[in-house]
């Protein structure tokens, strides 16, 4: 049993160590919002904010959590932030098949909470998210929609 | 569907056949929707419930005026729901974004597709654009009949406003909503007028996509995202080598006991464990102490224990079978004889997996009536309500399907038999009468997925005294898609690309030779468009250096006669700052440029790439595409289509590829199967021609132009010819 705090909520879940926080909160915690793509830390879909910081939770162990804030794309506009980053993300009409932007939009919200006034270079190594769909030119005018917002 | 021999892909050949023609060139409309686009009426044999005409099949209005349009076609990114709503809510003047749209079930009302129903071929527009008008027009027009009976007037002094009907000499208002349930109930009429073009409000415009905001807010639902009450969670791993079968568990007695697990199961090809989550699943099924039976020792008829990608590459190249001509023109073997200079090349493109972000699920769910409901991705619902009815031992009309949008396609979802997990959900929802959601992992997929078939074609051509190209042939070997699951012979999917170019080359002899692939294929974003295109452009250039001609230059001669392309070339120059083909420094590095054409889907394309070399690697700088497909309904959405099938051609040419090495697909996930990443997204710049040519296709064409121009463009830089991609294979060094 592990109580995490989710979206500023705490929340007890009963999975054994080991169980990646992805399963943790799509499945138990029914949290679809965040996606599963690789389970390996390569495609970003399961990208959430642990304490602010972009964090891919399919390699993340549900005991490393610790007291760590947590919070998923559910709660992602109840920060400013990201509030203008999903308001960008729409006005740019980023999203195709939309899969991968759940963890788009929470990568892009702590490049920008920590690079405010991103130069191009730091969308461009700072999100390594994958997007099949081929997004990647609108995701960066995004970001720097937001950045200005 | 009417007949029974059912193939791979779930539909009969005869269904298919009698429209392949116009699937397989992409260019004839069913004769019903030609005449109804021609304004020639419908007639009393069309509005019998032929496809595309029950406009209570496809639009709902709720009390609360709610409107709702069930699509043909499944939303997978390419922003069709958006096309849909904008098309009927121009007729039905409704606006756009007030309209959700769905995607329907199956049935016989939405094969709207030259008798079929399938997301794929870039058909869903330009299939579809005259039927959804209509009905958008027909819904119409019974709401002003219902409200004319309604408020006992004329209907000619009503006029409608998004979705509310006006009798300006009263005042008085209706919304659809008070009057849907009299106007459903009425006679469709078979003569309603259709909007003035010059009238249009959304359809040719920029209309914001529909789909959009709950994507960016992760609300929207795939089919991975499915809960069902009392669902078990399942997990699978497969057959190491591709038709091999699980013979014995050492070890199932300890991975049943393992935390959260209800059941292991053996399945054809696979193992399974059902648990009380994904991850309890995963981890017992890929704890399980399999033996399998053994691949075949060698050879290429199966995926045996030696099965390459290189030994498949040298059988297509060693085939010495006698092709089957799919092009003939002129007198080749006389231009060979007069020929000043030969030019003669070999081409090869590997397998490619679709690595859609979505991994594929499936969740079956047996009710007590005896009903069957399944949860699937498909770009098919006919063809999967058939093959769920067969797995699941039950009658058609006793399964229902739920069809969530899909997290990425680019063909991956239609029937490819073992490349799918629904059949698996089924057997384990019967198993253990419980509802079963199954997950594939990523690795599982990239194991399972059906590929882009490995492909192969050998080039000749003959240069005249003029250094003009006097004659070409080609030989392709292999297999496409089209032949293995619709039975098409000759397989138009092996040699789209390479024939019916529009170039002036008097004498042309292109065959195709059937050697089959032992792995399990797919149609891939652009299909043989995806390669073809590719080899032509870039042997294209081949032949220009051989008769020392510059290739942008070259192709303007030989489509002098075609205003089309001309116009298209002018374009893509136009937009690109004039024609160079370097090379030359910007910005410190040294770049070249390669152009291509391409005509695939309905659609035709002219592309320019810039590139320079560093590290041995080509780095694409910007792609310029002049597109042209006869007219569009929504050119933003058009734009950003063209963009995702640029990036998907870039990722083909530069890194992708699915390569088998002793009978194993090498790569298992992301890490080393290579996508394009943000890092190699060069700079975009589609331009649309509306050349007013009947409505092509939009979702793939923006690709097979882009393979041509990136090779043209690093031989310009390099004097490096790349013929078997991707380029990473090959070191490179600047010039
Ligand atoms: S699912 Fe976590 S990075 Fe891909
Ligand atoms: S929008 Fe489809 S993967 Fe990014």
């Amino acid at each position: 049993m592990f109580t995490l705090t989710i979206n500023g909520d705490a929340r007890e879940v009963d999975v054994e160590e080991g169980t990646p926080l992805l399963f943790v909160l799509r499945d138990t915690l029914g949290l679809t919002g965040t996606k599963y793509g690789c389970g390996i830390a390569q495609c970003g879909a399961c990208t959430v904010l642990m304490d602010g910081a972009a964090t891919r939770s399919c390699q993340l162990p549900v005991e490393a959590v610790g007291d760590s804030a947590i919070t998923t794309i559910e709660a992602v506009e109840t920060d400013e932030v990201g509030r203008r980053v999903v308001a960008a993300w729409i006005e740019n009409e980023v999203p195709q098949c939309g899969y991968c932007q759940s963890g788009q939009v929470m990568a892009a919200t702590a490049l920008l909470k920590d690079t405010p006034d991103p130069a191009d270079d730091d969308i461009l190594y700072g999100m390594s998210n994958i997007c099949r769909c081929g997004t990647y030119n609108a995701i960066a005018a995004a970001v720097r929609q937001a950045a200005k917002a | 569907m009417t007949t029974s021999s059912h193939t791979a892909a779930g539909l009969s050949r005869r269904t298919f056949l009698a429209g392949s023609g116009a699937f397989v060139l992409g260019a004839a409309l069913p004769a019903r929707v030609l005449a109804e686009a021609a304004g020639a009426g419908e007639g009393a044999a069309a509005m019998a419930p032929a496809p595309g005409t029950r406009v209570a099949a496809f639009i709902e209005i709720g009390a609360d005026n709610a409107v709702r349009f069930l699509s043909p076609f499944v939303e997978g990114g390419q922003g069709i729901a958006t096309g849909m709503a904008q098309t009927v809510g121009e007729e039905l003047d409704v606006d756009p974004s007030r309209i959700t749209v769905d995607y329907a079930p199956p049935g016989p009302d939405y094969l709207v597709v030259n008798g079929m129903r399938l997301t794929g071929g870039s058909f869903s527009t330009r299939s579809s654009f005259p039927v959804v008008r209509r009905l958008g027009a027909t819904a119409r027009d019974m709401m002003l009949r219902a409200a004319a009976a309604r408020l006992e007037v004329d209907a000619a002094s009503l006029s409608t406003s998004d979705g509310v009907v006006t009798h300006a000499a009263t005042g008085r208002t209706l919304t659809y909503g008070d009057l849907a349930e009299e106007a459903m109930a009425l006679t469709p009429r078979e003569d309603v007028a259709l909007r003035d073009p010059a009238a249009f409000r959304w359809i040719g415009k920029p209309v914001a996509r529909i789909d959009v905001a709950d994507k960016s807010r992760g609300l929207a639902k795939f089919t991975i995202d499915q809960v069902v009450d009392g669902m078990l969670f399942a997990a699978v791993v497969h057959a190491p080598y591709y038709g091999t079968e699980p013979l014995s568990l050492a070890n199932a007695a300890d991975v049943k006991a393992m935390p959260g697990v209800h059941s292991v199961h053996t399945l054809p090809g696979a193992v399974a464990v059902t648990a009380d989550s994904w991850w309890r699943a995963r981890k017992a099924v890929e704890a399980l102490d399999v033996t399998w039976s053994d691949p075949a020792p060698s050879g290429i008829d199966t995926v045996a224990a030696d099965f390459s990608s290189a030994a498949m590459r040298a059988a297509l190249a060693a085939s010495t079978a006698e092709g089957v001509s799919v092009e003939a023109e002129g007198d080749v073997d006389a231009a060979f004889a007069a020929a000043a200079k030969t030019v003669e090349a070999e081409y090869d493109a590997p397998y490619l997996a679709h690595a859609q972000l979505e991994p594929p699920s499936a969740i079956a769910r047996f009710n007590a009536d005896g009903t069957l409901e399944v949860w699937l991705p498909n770009q098919m619902p006919d063809a999967f309500l058939k093959l769920c009815a067969e797995a699941g031992g039950v009658a058609p009309e006793k399964v229902t399907l739920h069809q969530p949008m899909l997290g990425g396609f680019f063909g991956r979802h239609f029937t490819y038999g073992s490349g799918n997990p629904f059949p698996q959900a089924i057997a384990l929802a019967k198993a253990t009468g419980r509802p079963v959601k199954l997950v594939w992992s990523r690795e599982e997929e990239f194991k399972m997925d059906a590929m882009r078939p490995l492909s192969f074609t050998r080039f000749k051509a003959a240069i005249g005294a003029d250094g003009m190209p006097t004659a070409i042939t080609a030989r392709t070997v292999g297999e496409g898609p089209l032949g293995r699951y619709f039975g098409a012979a000759p397989d138009s999917s092996m040699v789209e690309g390479i024939t019916e170019k529009p170039y002036a080359i008097a004498n042309r002899a292109m065959e195709s030779v059937a050697l089959p692939h032992p792995v399990n294929i797919a149609f891939w974003r652009s299909v043989g468009h995806s390669m073809n295109d590719g080899f032509y452009e870039s042997f294209l250039d081949e032949v220009a250096e051989g008769g020392g001609q510059d290739p942008f230059a070259l192709r303007k001669a030989l489509l002098a006669q075609s205003p089309r392309h001309l116009a298209l070339l002018d374009e893509v120059e136009r937009i690109s700052g004039g024609w160079k083909r370097g090379p030359y420094t910007v910005d410190g590095t040294v770049r070249a440029r390669g152009v291509a054409m391409a005509s695939p889907f309905g659609s035709e394309t002219a592309t320019i790439a810039e590139v320079s070399i560093a590290d041995g690697a080509t780095k694409v700088h910007h792609v310029w595409v002049a597109f042209d497909p006869g007219s569009v309904v929504n050119p933003a959405i058009v734009k950003r289509q063209v963009e995702s099938a640029v990036a998907l051609g870039l990722s083909a040419v530069l890194v992708e590829q699915a390569v088998y090495e002793n009978g194993q697909r090498r790569d298992a996930n992301y890490d080393t199967y290579q996508v394009l990443r943000r890092e190699m997204m060069p700079a975009v710049t589609v331009s649309i021609v509306e050349s007013g040519a009947p409505m092509g296709g939009v979702g793939e064409p923006g690709l097979p132009g882009v393979p041509g121009a990136v090779v043209n463009a690093v031989a310009a830089l390099t004097g490096t010819r790349v013929r078997s991609l991707p380029l990473a294979n090959t070191a490179l060094s600047g010039a």
